[in-house]
């Protein structure tokens, strides 16, 4: 137990409250080695992504050097011989692979099994909380968020807009090029923004949820012990407050004023960054519009987290009805 | 005694080795009528049994009779999709086993579980593995996501697809919660608590959501009461978390599984690896 509670990384780094035993506790916690695991999968198979862009990538380069070489080369960087078929028999090499890979998989599954037991603790008890009580794992996402927005936001409207957004992301990229293979030069805008969302806005979040969060849903350091006695000083004010803007009817409006505000200054960023590129022309002007509306949406969460954490600043627009 | 010959005379046949003997045994039985109405075509290796083996195949004419050659290898796909299905089957069925062995009741659920880990032959490697595939899977799910993405999967014409997949990304989580409460713990009590407060956060919906009061949305006609079955989660709550568990999501998620590989067919199948297109062949937009 750490005689002084951990209040910034400074003291983490200088009083060394490293624990590694209860980092490995917590790491080897049958329920957690999934996420391991997935953090490790993540990792390897964005990097076999970047590695076959890299080399999509050259050749691409290579081809437009070279027009000649455009009209007869193969267009793949996978070994071809022009006396090989282009296609080949599914029977036997691809159910060959695929029964392979069921047995990988299912040898797996079975050394997992005999050697990790699922969880089980007390029967519910409606009268004794767990702290920390936390969603399943692969919701810690929304669950972090929660410290940030209130539960309508955080946990109905968000996970619409990300749904939403999804789906609607065919429908909204225009761009012909990388279809069918792997590329980054061709995607840029695509690529970063989705990798942005998913490994920042959604596995960085599970991790932060499953290793840093502890009781009271208060942040630990890894390795930090976890001290249920922790007490957190945090002083937060509203955006009304920092202006000295007060009264039901004012404070409405000024939220209203600053959330319209930053969707327009957003929307005119995100216009004056992107009206350059190629894919704009192609684009129309619905398709853009919810390009540009879920962008800055998406990117209103890490911005409200960012005020958060930087100037203890709680909701922007009080109402009420909700509260943002 | 002058000896007969010609068409009268028999010769005793050269006598068969055990290996010949086997080999006539083994075309007797394929020539036989059970064996011909079970197995329709020829099993050597030809270019028209190859594609048999998969066309005329239930299962498997799934899949078609050729494919392109680098879309083998593991490097593109990953694999992903077909784990995924895979582990959907192992779900189901080590579901179905553990589910001779639950009752969904408030009285018996944890008991039963102690009794699967504990008392069951194997029934903690079959509780293991049904969870563990259930972790499992909605990881693959999230890599073949970032696969089809990274690949530019969901391009015309296969934009439908992945709309299809973001619901099938949906059900998997959606199974994996409801099966989360299934044992009664502490751990699935208030995970589901506080999963299901979230609903009643819902704007118009929810109790506790804005605009509730002026709609006179309250604890006991709200959304999270229809997803209860009561204001609090109780025995009715882990019923209907079992039938969505069971019954209804997997009867939706197969329903949209049957679409999306049927898509993955339709639009073309396995997208690549396509030839690498340059920008100077795109053709220039329509005018609008």
């Amino acid at each position: 137990m750490p005689q002084n509670p951990v209040n910034n990384i400074d003291e983490y780094l200088v009083n060394k409250v490293f624990d590694g035993h209860q980092l490995w506790e917590l790491v080897t916690i049958p329920d957690n080695v999934p996420i391991v695991l997935m953090l490790g999968l993540v990792v390897f198979f964005l990097w076999m992504s970047f590695r076959q862009a890299k080399a999509n990538d050259r050749l691409i380069a290579n081809l437009e050097k070279n027009p000649e070489m455009a009209k007869t080369h193969h267009r793949n960087v996978f070994p071809f011989h022009k006396s090989w078929d282009r296609t080949v028999s599914v029977w036997p090499y691809l159910l060959k692979r695929e029964f392979l890979a069921a047995m990988i998989v299912t040898a797996f599954l079975i050394v997992w099994s005999v050697y990790l037991n699922a969880p089980l603790e007390e029967p519910a008890n409606p009268t004794l909380t767990m702290n920390p009580s936390k969603a399943p794992w692969y919701f810690l996402g929304l669950q972090e968020i929660l410290v940030y927005f209130d539960p309508w936001i955080a946990g109905v409207v968000l996970p619409f807009l990300i749904v939403g957004g999804l789906c609607i992301i065919p429908y909204i990229d225009t761009n012909p090029l990388g279809n069918g293979y792997y590329t980054f030069k061709q995607r840029k805008f695509a690529i970063t923004t989705f990798l942005f969302g998913f490994l920042v806005l959604w596995v960085a979040l599970v991790i932060l949820g499953t290793f840093m969060r502890g009781p009271g849903w208060m942040f630990f350091y890894p390795g930090e012990p976890w001290d249920h006695t922790k007490v957190v000083v945090e002083v937060n004010r509203n955006l009304n407050d920092i202006f000295g803007i007060t009264g039901t009817v004012p404070v409405a409006i000024f939220g209203a004023v600053v959330v319209a505000g930053y969707l327009a200054v957003g929307g005119a960023v995100f216009h004056a960054l992107f009206r350059k590129t190629r894919v704009f022309a192609r684009m129309s002007t619905i398709q853009y519009a919810h390009l540009v509306l879920f962008f800055v949406l998406m990117m209103s969460l890490p911005i409200k987290m960012f005020i958060r954490l930087a100037f203890n600043i709680k909701y922007v627009w009080i109402t009420p009805w909700f509260n943002i | 005694m002058t000896e007969n010959k010609g068409s009268g005379t028999t010769t005793k046949p050269p006598k068969k080795s055990a290996k010949e003997r086997v080999e006539e045994l083994e075309q007797e039985l394929k020539d036989s009528q059970v064996w011909k109405s079970v197995f329709r075509h020829k099993l050597d290796d030809t270019p028209r049994n190859r594609s048999l083996a998969v066309l005329s195949n239930v299962f498997l004419h799934l899949h078609p009779a050729r494919i392109n050659r680098d879309a083998v290898r593991y490097n593109f796909t990953w694999g992903m999709g077909g784990i995924t299905f895979y582990l959907f089957v192992v779900l189901t069925l080590t579901g179905v086993l553990l589910m001779f062995y639950y009752h969904p009741s408030k009285v018996q659920a944890f008991r039963d579980i102690l009794y699967i880990m504990n008392d069951v032959p194997f029934g903690n490697v079959l509780r293991n593995m049904h969870r563990w595939a259930a972790h499992a899977m909605v990881i693959t799910t999230w890599l073949h996501m970032m696969r089809v993405f990274m690949t530019g999967s969901y391009k015309p014409p296969r934009e439908f697809n992945w709309v299809i997949g973001v619901q099938l990304l949906l059900f998997t989580m959606l199974l994996s919660f409801t099966g989360y409460l299934l044992p009664d713990d502490q751990l699935g009590f208030w995970a589901v608590t506080v999963g299901t407060n979230m609903a009643r956060a819902t704007p118009f919906l929810g109790h506790e959501g804005p605009f509730a009061p002026e709609l006179g949305i309250n604890a006991f006609n709200d959304v999270r009461f229809a997803l209860l079955g009561g204001s609090i989660v109780d025995a009715n709550a882990l019923l209907r978390a079992y039938i969505w568990h069971c019954i209804a999501i997997p009867i939706i998620a197969s329903v949209l599984m049957i679409v999306h590989f049927w898509r993955v067919r339709k639009d073309g199948a396995i997208s690549g690896p396509s030839p690498v297109m340059l920008a100077s062949e795109v053709k220039p937009p329509k005018k609008r």
